[in-house]
């Protein structure tokens, strides 16, 4: 019976884990440098920034205030209102399909391949 | 519900804030994605689960996010907390009532639908799917901490077998 227990134990660990490694790979394998970090607030885009040229935004919302920097084809953020601040923690993205979230001031910064731009324009 | 048992939960309630206050002292990790954390506060609630049951295991954990909102967290971590919370708590319950795991494989499963509920939060709030990746990365690390959690809930029932 324990050992039964102790069986399922291991299958339901490797089951969780085979489902995110090759969920891992599989956007490993297929990432592309970006092209746009897309400013999304309360889920809808209000803005994006080529990742080719170097920049610092001040993105302002009715929620409050993050500060986005584009350095060397990646993007972060640099300064938030926020009282966490776990997105200035965020290292920098620069992979299509990475994100950086503000979860107090509902912002996302998504960056787009320009491959995927349209595909996520329509989702 | 007796005496002992009431006093007893109580107890488990104040070791499960602590437990949660010590994790809350640890800088966070935010390498891979926010939301990396060990959950050493769930021992209690695997524990109550196994030791008491469904009803005790919720009173313990829910009192603890309550509590622990309260005094070190925002009215944003209460919500993240109390939505992973009660995914977690609802799918340990029903992998302990099929009686097919043992406290490790269910806080496995706690700590991963912990994070899982989180991650559907944020995704409702922000209004975004794209955060299915951080759910990989997030999905390992609850896997390990589920497995440590689940060891010392194990041997928590092993030696306080008699109380």
């Amino acid at each position: 019976m324990e050992k039964k227990k102790i069986r399922n134990d291991i299958i339901l660990a490797v089951c969780v884990l085979a489902a995110s490694l090759i969920a891992l790979a599989v956007f490993l394998c297929v990432r592309a440098r970006g092209s746009y970090a897309v400013v999304l607030i309360d889920g809808k885009e209000t803005a994006r920034y080529s990742l080719s040229e170097n920049a610092e935004i001040e993105i302002k919302s009715e929620n409050g205030v993050n500060t986005l920097k584009i350095e060397n084809g990646k993007a972060s953020v640099i300064s938030a209102s926020c009282p966490d601040g776990i997105c200035t923690a965020h290292r920098a993205v620069r992979y299509g399909g990475e994100v950086i979230v503000c979860l107090p001031n509902k912002l996302v910064i998504r960056i787009d391949s320009a491959s995927n731009g349209g595909v996520d324009a329509v989702s | 519900m007796k005496t002992k048992n009431i006093a007893f939960i109580g107890l488990l309630c104040s070791v499960s804030l602590i437990l949660a206050y010590i994790e809350a002292l640890l800088p966070p990790i935010y390498a891979a994605a926010p939301g990396i954390k060990l959950g050493l506060a769930n021992i209690m609630s695997v524990f109550a689960l196994y030791k008491y049951g469904a009803k005790e295991a919720a009173t313990v954990c829910l009192i603890r996010i309550s509590l622990s909102a309260l005094l070190f967290g925002n009215p944003w971590s209460l919500a993240y907390s109390a939505a992973g919370a009660v995914l977690s708590l609802a799918v340990m319950i029903l992998l302990k009532l099929s009686g097919k795991f043992s406290p490790v494989g269910v806080s496995i499963a706690g700590g991963v639908c912990h994070n899982l509920g989180q991650i559907l939060l944020a995704m409702m709030v922000l209004k975004t799917i794209g955060l299915g990746l951080y759910m990989a990365v997030l999905a390992i690390t609850g896997t390990i901490a589920g497995v440590l959690v689940g060891f010392c809930a194990s041997l928590m029932l092993k030696y306080l077998k008699k109380v």
